[in-house]
């Protein structure tokens, strides 16, 4: 290639919290305009912010879970920029001393690993939104929004193609998802991301960068990267110079358009918070959020296909989700074969996710019924038929595996005499085909057993079934 | 019964006793404000509906037994910058002129609950940026001592109305003085908390950092009673100081009072008026006669502080009121073609040229330019001076320092240049840039006739040893009044 690519992500999430960052508002989607607000986050005169300690903790959360230092000592900062959405005209954010740095990441690109550095994140609040167009001539504002509070990651500028991009994206949406920071929905906005982007020929020092806001997909931070990346080479590739700007990504057109220069960038005039305290970060506390962190994503992947044996892709699908990659775990230790169970996961129930993306929630199933009915199967107590009728089941009213078995009478019959008698009916009913196959015709043998499985209700074990035909057919 | 020279303490009394009832003494304050307000300009807004049943309501907690607190039924006022709910809260500013805040401040809430009545919002310079409550678009406050004088800043309509007896008391705000040097010029007591002390919560930021509520009252034993309402932990205010409460009005009074008193050199220098000087070192000497010790210290941080005290005011000052812009609340100049000139319009017009010139300098001041020159080095300046007075606690108790260079000044004297206005408050800025406790008591009389105060500057949290000194210093000098209308001349001195 002619060009390398260099990517450092800026992203934003929105933190899950119950309250707002600095008062009691509730933090939630979809509300009715303006009915989530009070004087502190409608920055009326003489009202004071009060910090939120559930948004400090999870930020902290996130920034272990993405291996960083935590500062023990930080403060919050007064971002200065006039906008209608932004009722102080200054954002509480974090400045100099964030209280997280030098972490990183580690991405899976098709088997290669790679580690992402992780400059800060650093806590800040979110302003509320413009309603462009409302009304004739002009723009109304929601302040629902206003002082939710969110978490900036800054990735280094260790990113090296579009897709690692939208890998690292991935991988930074699901371990803020395991950790229950952020429910990342970026079709709500509550995770965006800003791509940082320059290109160079291998060997030569850093080029000029570009920055692209407010992407919100995965895959629309693949393609503006690929994008800019083409059109920054084709900039240099024609004698220009690339300017240092930011863009707007329009996923729609598939094109970026030049928002302002480095020359209108705004001076944020940032100052220390004198509204709130320093925060300071105990050992104690920072230990019992250290507790609260699950195993992540990347580290079931290695362990599912190191010791279990499952196939890469499989792991991935499997850990996409926490609830799920429990659900795996729990299951795979009920019934003792992992290869079994993520092949019923991959198919039947991921195809249940598909069809309705909250199912799992919704469903009675979970990782223990799931683990015993992929026993009863591995040990060929009942076919896969009855496999799949029993999830259904438990999917709709819950329940017990066993007794449902019994209940329908799925378990495999294993009755040599039953089996011997269902055989001979098969024949005796039909005299042509056995005639067929001892003749010589293969075929008549598939028809014969097809009979024979309907005649036992497909409930018994097709092995002993086929064994029994044969000796009969032969005698 | 007139409320003009009752005290807090003398109005409770009259109301325990049944003497007087918290309706007569509205009455007459109000009646009061109607004569006497033209004249002197401290209120703002009067609310007497709202006075009146406060009034009610504080005399059926008195009939009932239920007068616990001193405050209870005595009749007070309120600095405009300070929110009061469904009052409108101007900060003596266009941009404010019709805010009605829906809550109060934490200070109001508590004086409130005391039974406390609100007789109106007072006067001030704009958003608390002045030393003489002339930069207020209802029109300077007078001195009542001398109308051709001004009242002080930015607090004054506070001073001028505790001063002339329109209200029993008031709570000001203190950013670099603002209580205090207008305590002084008008003859009362004044005291600007430790910073943390009083919540915050509902007063309109200027420089968070260093604003403190506080309050202005006839005498010491007031401002205990006052300070003993309001101090106290906030949940709303994470700055305010969680700590165990005192009791500010118990054993003011002391026979002896063994403290060691430092004076600093850098603030009895050629600039200091000579009947101030006088004044502030015959207090010294009744302080003495109580049983104190004096000694020299020295502050050599002192020549840097007026300049870092308007960098870090005025920075903070910029992001603070960068919410008036003219899109929720405050004052919106219509017919704006865009968003950009609703901006500039609004702010423009809404600010007064005293706030637009902080707000200037401060922006300046904060620029990624200008940052490490200015801000930042004002912030290494506030740690020298903070530095310098902890120093200066390991020697001594109390500092001691004048309020202000001279007496009440002109009318119109210094608005014409600003660099003047500021040096003036060379003695007051460091107990803010420092956070701690500042009392300013009445000590004497210049040979005009006007009055002059000390200032006592203690360690954080020692408001209660300010108060029994501040009393010393009272007892010995006697309460100072102006001269009412038809009187000849003062009493006391």
């Amino acid at each position: 290639m002619e060009y390398e690519v260099v990517i450092g992500l800026e992203i934003h999430a929105e933190l899950k919290t119950a309250t707002k960052m600095f008062c009691g508002c509730k933090n939630e989607f979809g509300a009715k305009p303006n009915t989530l607000v009070c004087p502190v986050c409608l920055g009326m005169p003489g009202a004071l912010p009060v910090m939120n300690m559930a948004a400090v903790e999870y930020a902290v959360r996130a920034g272990l879970a993405m291996n960083c230092k935590i500062s023990s000592f930080s403060k919050m900062d007064r971002k200065n920029y006039f906008y209608p959405d932004l009722p102080k005209a200054y954002q509480i954010s974090q400045y100099d001393l964030p209280l997280c740095t030098d972490g990183h990441v580690e991405i899976d690109v098709n088997g290669k690993y790679k580690r992402i550095g992780i400059e800060r994140i650093h806590l800040e609040e979110d302003a509320g939104k413009l309603i462009h167009d409302a009304i004739d001539h002009g723009s109304l504002v929601d302040y629902n929004r206003c002082g939710v509070p969110l978490i900036e990651i800054v990735s280094r500028p260790d990113i090296s193609s579009p897709e690692d991009a939208r890998i690292f994206l991935e991988t930074v949406k699901t371990i803020l998802e395991y950790t229950g920071v952020s429910d990342c929905k970026m079709q709500e906005g509550s995770l965006r991301a800003d791509v940082n982007l320059s290109v160079r020929r291998p060997g030569e020092p850093m080029g000029t960068r570009t920055e692209m806001k407010n992407i919100n997909s995965l895959h629309a931070v693949q393609r503006a990267a690929q994008a800019e990346a083409k059109r920054q080479a084709a900039v240099i590739r024609s004698g220009g110079r690339v300017i240092q700007e930011t863009r707007r990504w329009d996923d729609a057109r598939k094109e970026s358009f030049p928002l302002r220069s480095k020359e209108e960038a705004m001076d944020y005039r940032f100052m220390p918070e004198p509204d709130l305290v320093p925060l300071v970060i105990g050992q104690e506390w920072l230990e019992e959020i250290r507790r609260s962190i699950p195993e992540l994503a990347l580290s079931r992947v290695k362990r599912y296909i190191d010791d279990l044996g499952i196939p890469r892709y499989d792991a991935h699908l499997i850990t996409q989700s926490r609830f799920l990659a429990d659900m795996f775990e729990t299951a795979a230790a009920a019934c003792g074969n992992p290869k079994l169970v993520s092949n019923w996961i991959m198919t039947d129930i991921l195809r249940r996710i598909n069809e309705d993306k909250d199912f799992l929630a919704a469903s009675g199933l979970d990782g223990q019924n799931l683990g015993r009915v992929m026993l009863l199967l591995d040990k060929g107590e009942i076919t896969p038929n009855s496999a799949k009728e029993i999830l259904d089941i438990l999917a709709r009213e819950g329940g017990d595996p066993d007794a449902i078995t019994e209940k329908k009478g799925m378990r495999v019959q294993r009755d040599q005499n039953l089996i011997a008698r269902a055989v001979e009916e098969v024949i005796a009913q039909n005299p042509k085909a056995a005639a067929d196959y001892r003749a010589g015709k293969e075929k008549s043998f598939s028809f014969l057993m097809g009979k024979a499985m309907a005649a036992l209700k497909g409930r018994a074990d097709p092995v002993q079934v086929r064994e029994l035909l044969l000796r009969r057919l032969k005698e | 019964m007139s409320i003009q020279d009752l005290t807090i303490k003398e109005a409770s009394e009259l109301l325990r006793r049944r003497k007087v009832s918290s309706r007569e003494l509205t009455e007459s304050a109000l009646d009061r404000i109607r004569r006497e307000n033209g004249r002197i300009n401290a209120f703002i807004t009067v609310c007497d509906d709202l006075a009146l049943s406060q009034a009610d309501a504080a005399d059926k907690r008195l009939a009932g037994g239920d007068g616990a607190s001193p405050l209870c039924g005595v009749p007070m006022g309120i600095k405009d910058s300070i929110c009061t709910r469904g009052v409108r809260t101007t900060c003596a500013s266009r941009m404010l002129e019709q805010f009605v805040p829906p809550y109060n401040a934490t200070a109001v809430e508590s004086l409130l609950a005391s039974g406390s009545v609100l007789l109106g919002k007072l006067n001030m310079d704009e958003f608390g940026m002045g030393s003489s409550s002339e930069f207020s678009i209802f029109g300077s406050v007078k001195n009542p001592w001398d109308t051709g004088r001004v009242a002080g800043g930015s607090s004054g309509g506070p001073a001028a109305a505790v001063a002339s007896g329109l209200c029993c008391f008031a709570l000001g705000s203190d950013t670099g003085g603002s209580i205090r040097q207008p305590a002084s010029f008008c003859g009362v007591v004044g005291l600007k908390p430790t910073h943390g002390l009083i919540s915050r919560y509902g007063l309109v930021a200027y420089a968070p950092s260093l604003d403190q509520i506080g309050p202005i009252t006839s005498d010491v034993t007031d401002c205990a009673l006052v300070l003993d309402a309001i101090a106290g932990h906030d949940p709303r205010d994470p700055t305010s100081a969680n700590r165990e409460g005192e009791d500010y009005s118990q054993g003011l009074n002391r026979d002896k009072l063994p403290i060691r008193v430092g004076l600093p050199r850098e603030y009895f220098g050629p600039e200091l008026n000579k009947d101030v000087k006088n004044a502030v070192f015959k207090a010294v000497s009744m302080l003495e006669e109580a049983g104190s010790s004096t000694g020299e210290v020295s502050f050599p941080s002192t020549e840097h502080a007026i300049s870092a005290f308007y960098l870090i005011s005025s920075a903070e000052a910029s992001t603070s009121l960068g919410r008036y812009d003219g899109i929720r609340f405050g004052y919106r100049k219509t017919g704006a073609k865009d968003l950009e000139e609703l901006y500039q319009l609004s702010r423009s017009e809404g600010f007064g040229r005293e706030v637009k010139r902080r707000i200037l300098f401060g922006t300046h001041a904060l620029s990624a330019v200008y940052r490490d020159k200015l801000y930042n080095k004002a912030l290494r300046i506030r740690r020298m001076i903070a530095r310098d007075f902890s120093e200066a606690f390991e020697s001594f108790d109390v500092i001691v320092a004048p309020a202000y260079p001279e007496t009440a000044f002109r009318m119109g004297e210094k608005t014409g240049n600003p660099l003047k206005m500021y040096l003036g408050d060379i003695y007051n800025v460091g107990a803010n840039l420092a956070g701690l406790p500042a009392l300013v008591v009445p000590c004497g009389l210049d040979r005009r006739g006007l009055p002059i105060g000390i200032q006592l500057i203690g360690k954080p949290f020692s408001e209660k040893l300010l108060l029994r000194a501040g009393y010393a210093i009272e007892k010995r000098v006697g309460r100072l009044r102006p001269p009412r209308a038809g009187e000849e001349s003062s009493e006391g001195g």
